[in-house]
């Protein structure tokens, strides 16, 4: 597969070649085709392969790997025209990206339609990431609508862009340079039926983008793992710090002492990074950081108050909690800024203002109060 | 679902807009409506600011400050001095 996708790729961006049918041109040298390509079909414009629209098992397993790994960096499609069903010159043309999971969402949602495929290259980033990064542009779209020969393939000229892709196209811009005039399908590749069954109308509906629980759900995985990253490294300064005493590093008191600190450590990426991405809607304040400074308050509060986690008289260690971890919490919950529907530049600039001096505040405050702490167990205080 | 309000940069000429409607066909908030022939803005809180709208204007009405809304690439930005990057596009690609 890697060798087709590497000839392949390597003839759809021949420079001045008048004409060639993107990826699809003659599979060569007998290379393992993808499952999920069922044949070929001619046009004038040379051979394009025809897609399933059905996922398979293992397209789904696959699925889950992108949410959960980096397995999702390497997951692409070979860019270029692709068929579902028997389209005919007149049938629609989709544009989508060339990460998997992108060309998987639009190609599974069109059972029973024939409609050509134009696939640009992306990087293997979705649609909505890299039309605000410009590779999802209208130079790509430009480049393949020529490169692919589409106005032979097709006797009209529309295309249909996923909404999504519109901040990277500018539609007059591409109708300037190809005659094809872009039309915006709707959000979800799902409404995609029901779009053209109502003669190509996208409802309100169909045009706003939401974000429902199940949504923010698969994001947090991948809201745990960076955070789960630095999390070695935490410990260990904890275990460190715990373990520190006039006459060397004890074991017995770096774990009984960071046990605590690292058991809130973990409830406190969790709060920032799991709870308050799914209770979004529930947790008070507009501002990412209060939200998470919220949760990963509660996330101390009721460990340090209920279970004992830290003994009454250590009030240095329990202040430093309090200013410590809900302000990783907070930190946390603003990173899913990134991965939200609604949140923009302007306030997370705001926010990022306020709330970078104010944790590196609080994080002072900790540090001196573990300081302050370490010199009362060493009797210097 | 609705972010810090008043920071939006979306500015709307409707001097210049001829009620094509391209900006709402793209807006997946919702911003703008169209009211005798000519587009306002009815929801300007709700823009994220993806320059979808200002991109798809053939009559230059609409100025909107676009980028990224994420906290990992402001910082970014802020690091390197450049414009915030979430490096979506290198191999680490490691968000969205």
């Amino acid at each position: 597969m890697e060798k087709l996708k590497l000839t392949v790729m390597k003839k759809g961006t021949e420079a001045e070649a008048p004409c060639c049918c993107g990826p699809s041109c003659e599979p060569e040298g007998g290379g393992d085709l993808p499952r999920w390509i069922t044949g070929t079909l001619s046009t004038p414009a040379g051979t394009v392969q025809t897609v399933s629209t059905e996922l398979s098992a293992p397209d789904r397993w696959e699925h889950v790997k992108c949410r959960i790994s980096s397995f999702r960096t390497r997951y692409t499609v070979a860019p270029g025209l692709y068929a579902v069903g028997k389209p005919v010159a007149d049938s629609d043309v989709f544009v989508s990206a060339n990460y998997k999971l992108s060309f998987d969402a639009l190609r599974s949602s069109l059972v029973d339609l024939n409609a050509w495929l134009l696939v640009l290259d992306t990087k293997g980033i979705n649609v909505w990431c890299a039309a605000g990064k410009g590779t999802f542009g209208t130079d790509e779209l430009i480049r393949r609508i020529t490169g692919t020969c589409l106005e032979k393939v097709v006797s009209h000229k529309r295309i249909i862009v996923p909404q999504l892709g519109a901040p990277g196209v500018s539609a007059h811009g591409v109708k300037q340079k190809t005659g094809f005039r872009v039309s915006y399908g709707p959000v979800r590749a799902k409404d995609i039926p029901a779009y053209c069954a109502s003669g190509h109308k996208a409802t309100p509906e169909m045009r706003t983008v939401k974000f429902p629980l199940m949504d923010r759900l698969v994001l947090t995985p991948m809201e745990i793992n960076p955070a789960m990253e630095k999390f070695p490294l935490y410990a260990l300064i904890v275990l460190f710090v715990f373990g520190l005493q006039p006459d060397g590093i004890i074991f017995r008191d770096a774990f009984y002492g960071g046990l605590p600190f690292i058991i809130l450590g973990l409830i406190a990426v969790i709060a920032g990074a799991f709870v308050t991405p799914l209770l979004l809607p529930f947790v008070p304040f507009r501002s990412f950081a209060l939200k998470g400074w919220l949760m990963g308050m509660l996330a101390t509060f009721l460990p340090l108050q209920y279970a004992g986690l830290v003994g009454q008289p250590d009030t240095l260690l329990r202040i430093a909690a309090y200013a410590f971890f809900p302000t990783a919490s907070s930190y946390i919950a603003l990173q899913f800024t990134g991965s939200t529907t609604f949140t923009g530049m302007s306030g997370v600039k705001k926010e990022l203002k306020i709330a970078l001096p104010v944790y590196a505040v609080f994080g002072g405050i900790s540090l001196l109060l573990i300081i302050a702490y370490k010199l009362q167990q060493w009797r210097l205080l | 679902m609705k972010y810090i309000s008043n920071v939006v940069t979306l500015e709307f000429t409707p001097d210049k807009c001829t009620g094509c409607g391209r900006c709402i066909e793209v807006c997946p908030h919702c911003v703008f409506v169209i009211t005798d022939k000519k587009a306002s803005v009815a929801d300007r809180d709700s823009c994220m600011e993806c320059g979808a709208c200002m991109n798809n204007c053939a009559f230059d009405a609409i100025k909107v400050n676009a980028g990224v809304g994420c906290a990992a690439a402001i910082i970014n930005g802020m690091i390197t001095g450049g414009p915030p990057s979430c490096d979506c596009s290198g191999d680490s690609g490691t968000c969205c």
